[in-house]
């Protein structure tokens, strides 16, 4: 056994109103620059619909993740190493930048310089790459915002697999989420794997996966990898990006923008230890359905005194330690288990988890359009949107997620009891296989959700892997390069260049 | 004068062009490492790329190979073998022409797209399509020069091409005598093939460089990185 620390993230979907803040402070920071126009570190989704990309989650069409092969081992789903090389040239399943959508932008310069006419003046769109006129546009960031578009479309929705088709068309009255998306920070990442120059890797004091954009030779597999797309090619700069994970901010002890931004309060960052050495074994899982639980049982208990000596051993700092006993995220994956990893059936054991929203079950239950079981709604008698979650965060099983949800209940009767009957119902708690004090310890994370609560971050040991004395003078972060922009102003072939990477600082 | 400008050329000229390829790609790897990538323009464009790329990048590196192969096993090698120089020029000839061919296919896919692809012309550099250009031209250039070899082939056109990269390569004077008096078809593909090596460490040919096989040894799948010393690990 190998202790490693990682700083996971929560997100509460019961709580998300899909404002897209995160979405907007992240590009604001990280994707403002020439040739990442279309890509979103941070994306928030509206479900059912079928994403960003396109059908992103229909890995026969995008082959992410891995496979698990005949003899037991797993493979990414693209191919073994040897036939990542084979497509090196022409990647087949690459998404076209039209999978997201062509950027653009508006004549606005158009309102201001319009000659006087009968007519108002409009601003009208422009593509972003090749600054062309775009007569419609067909495609945005976030088409499907609150079921937009036609139903046809969003029915390709693949959290719909084994759900009959005529019965979801009439559900979609009632159901309605929001699904921010971001890197999964996965310990066993298929990006990292896929990527032919070893330029993708995990860190090992925070878990944090990065691109090394010195390294990266733009051979694109890590795209065609990540069975959550959330890699992408930077066009102009000719390098794969990705979700950072915000690591400036996190090595100071800061939460992510996502996550400081966030105005419903529903991120939550907090260190997991885990066993670094049963990765393998556990990405690679027979069942599917048993990848949720292979993952739980990688995460250790900071509690446990001997965990946290073994974990001491192996280089955790102290106040990593200290910091994973107090983590929100530990809370809510391993003792209260209503939080659960996106699509686990991937095989790339993600870190980002998510808590299944209540409010179809909610709306239903008020509607009078189910069953109840006692007091409370009966989750299980809601099926389609049991069986959508469970497509969504425990590879189809039910079981666990119906678990939370009716968790989730129990907080909400148990604090309703106690704050507008003033009675203290330890048997609703009891039901759920809690305590009373747990309950109240979740209610004060999850619904009150204090930020000290929420973000429980150590800063980082910078002592212990660098010399002060080295970094003197030098120019901090950047793309690439160390204070260079990257690129030489001179061109060979004369003439003015016609752009460069620009890196924050440089906007800034 | 003929003498002077076929001693530059042949004689001077390679030099001039191998220290700029070696020591500009040395330097460019050293300190630009940002900038040193395939640039690939796939996304924007995945149509023709597909069988363009394929096509140009199997042919191209079957010629590549088959012209170091070809030009730099020394003579004596052959005759060892015993392959007489004729049958050496045939097979040139047959396996050049059909990567040739391929890599025409591809090079013409690519250099359509590049040319009439508003999205692919618009992002492109200037020097993305110079390569193109320069690389076509010689193509052509190289698939033109079998029809030449067909007129002979008695292989001794050839040995005289070998005689002369053997020569550079390994610091012999009077290099450039060897081709004084080849086809100019072979002169000019020559010259060409040295520019190209000139503009190399320019460019975003430099990805030759990086061609990732090492990958295939890669042991395990995943890469983790400490910023711990190896001391403090143990």
């Amino acid at each position: 056994m190998t202790i490693r620390a990682q700083i996971g993230m929560v997100l509460n979907l019961d709580k998300c109103i899909g404002c897209h803040t995160c979405s907007v402070t992240c590009k604001n920071v990280w994707t403002n620059r020439e040739g990442v126009e279309y890509a979103w570190f941070n994306n928030v989704e509206t479900k059912p619909g079928i994403g960003y990309p396109k059908d992103w989650e229909n890995q026969k069409r995008w082959k992410g993740g891995w496979k698990r092969r005949k003899d037991g081992k797993i493979e990414p789903r693209i191919g073994a190493k040897w036939r990542v090389l084979a497509n090196i040239f022409a990647n087949p399943d690459l998404p076209e930048i039209d999978d997201y959508y062509e950027p653009f932008t508006f004549d606005y310069g158009h309102l201001q310089n319009a000659p006087l006419s009968r007519a108002f003046p409009t601003a009208r769109p422009r593509s972003a790459i090749t600054g062309e006129r775009m007569e419609k546009i067909e495609w945005g960031p976030n088409w499907e915002e609150i079921l937009g578009g036609e139903f046809e479309k969003r029915s390709k929705d693949y959290n719909f697999e084994g759900v009959q088709k005529e019965i979801y068309g009439q559900f979609e009255n009632t159901f309605m989420m929001y699904l921010p998306r971001l890197c999964e920070h996965c310990l066993n990442p298929t990006c990292v794997a896929s990527c032919p120059s070893g330029a993708i890797y995990k860190r090992e004091e925070d878990g944090i996966v990065l691109i090394d954009q010195d390294k990266c030779r733009g051979w694109r597999m890590c795209i065609s990898g990540c069975p959550y797309k959330k890699i992408y090619y930077n066009w102009s700069s000719g390098k794969s990006e990705k979700c950072t994970f915000c690591f400036p901010r996190i090595e100071a002890g800061m939460p992510t923008v996502c996550s400081e931004t966030c105005v419903g309060r529903i991120r939550y960052l907090g260190v997991l230890l885990y066993d670094s050495d049963a990765i393998e074994k556990a990405a690679s899982t027979p069942n599917e359905k048993d990848l949720y639980q292979a993952q739980l049982d990688l995460f250790l208990d900071p509690n446990d005194p001997e965990v946290a000596a073994r974990a001491r051993a192996d280089g955790v700092p102290e106040t990593w330690i200290e910091a994973a006993k107090r983590s929100p995220v530990y809370k809510m994956a391993m003792e209260w288990k209503v939080a659960f990893p996106l699509h686990p059936e991937y095989r790339t054991l993600p870190m980002v988890w998510y808590v299944p929203p209540l409010s179809p079950i909610q709306s239903a239950a008020e509607a009078g359009k189910m069953a109840l079981d006692g007091d409370m709604p009966d989750v299980r008698s809601l099926r389609i949107p049991l069986k959508y979650l469970a497509n969504l965060l425990t590879a189809g099983d039910e079981e666990p997620v119906a678990k939370a949800l009716e968790t989730m209940l129990a907080m909400r009767a148990y604090m309703r009891a106690k704050t507008v009957d003033g009675v203290t119902d330890e048997a609703i708690a009891q039901k759920v296989g809690l305590g009373a004090h747990q309950i109240e310890e979740m209610y004060r994370i999850m619904a009150i959700a204090n930020y000290e609560d929420r973000f429980v971050i150590p800063t980082s040991h910078r002592e212990l892997g660098e010399d002060a004395y080295d970094l003197r003078g030098s120019c901090g972060f950047s793309f690439g390069n160390g204070c260079s922009g990257g690129d030489s102003t001179a061109s060979l072939f004369g003439g003015a260049k016609q752009r460069k990477a620009r890196n924050p600082m440089e906007i800034v | 004068m003929f003498e002077h400008v076929n001693y530059a050329v042949f004689g001077l000229y390679p030099y001039l062009c191998l220290t700029v390829f070696l020591a500009g790609s040395l330097i460019r790897f050293d300190r630009e490492q940002y900038s040193w990538k395939s640039y690939s323009s796939q996304l924007l464009r995945g149509r023709q790329l597909l069988w363009g790329s394929n096509l140009f990048h199997v042919g191209i590196l079957v010629i590549l190979l088959g012209h170091m192969g070809g030009l730099l096993t020394p003579i004596w090698i052959w005759d060892f073998l015993g392959v007489s120089h004729g049958a050496k020029q045939l097979l040139a000839m047959i396996v050049g022409g059909i990567a040739g061919v391929a890599c025409f296919i591809g090079l013409t896919l690519l250099l359509h797209r590049r040319l009439f692809d508003a999205r692919i012309r618009k992002t492109s550099k200037p020097s993305d399509i110079a390569v193109l250009v320069i690389l076509y031209a010689q193509l052509i250039l190289g698939l033109a020069t079998i029809p030449v070899s067909a007129g002979h082939l008695d292989g001794e056109e050839m040995v005289k091409l070998m005689s002369w990269a053997q020569a550079i390569v390994t610091f012999q004077p009077g290099a450039a005598d060897h081709v004084a008096n080849v086809h100019p078809i072979f002169r000019a593909h020559l010259f060409l093939g040295m520019t190209i090596f000139l503009i190399f460490p320019f460019t975003r040919l430099v990805h030759v460089w990086s061609a990732p096989v090492w990958y295939l040894g890669r042991r395990g799948y995943q890469i983790v990185r400490t910023k711990r010393s190896p001391a403090e690990r143990a």
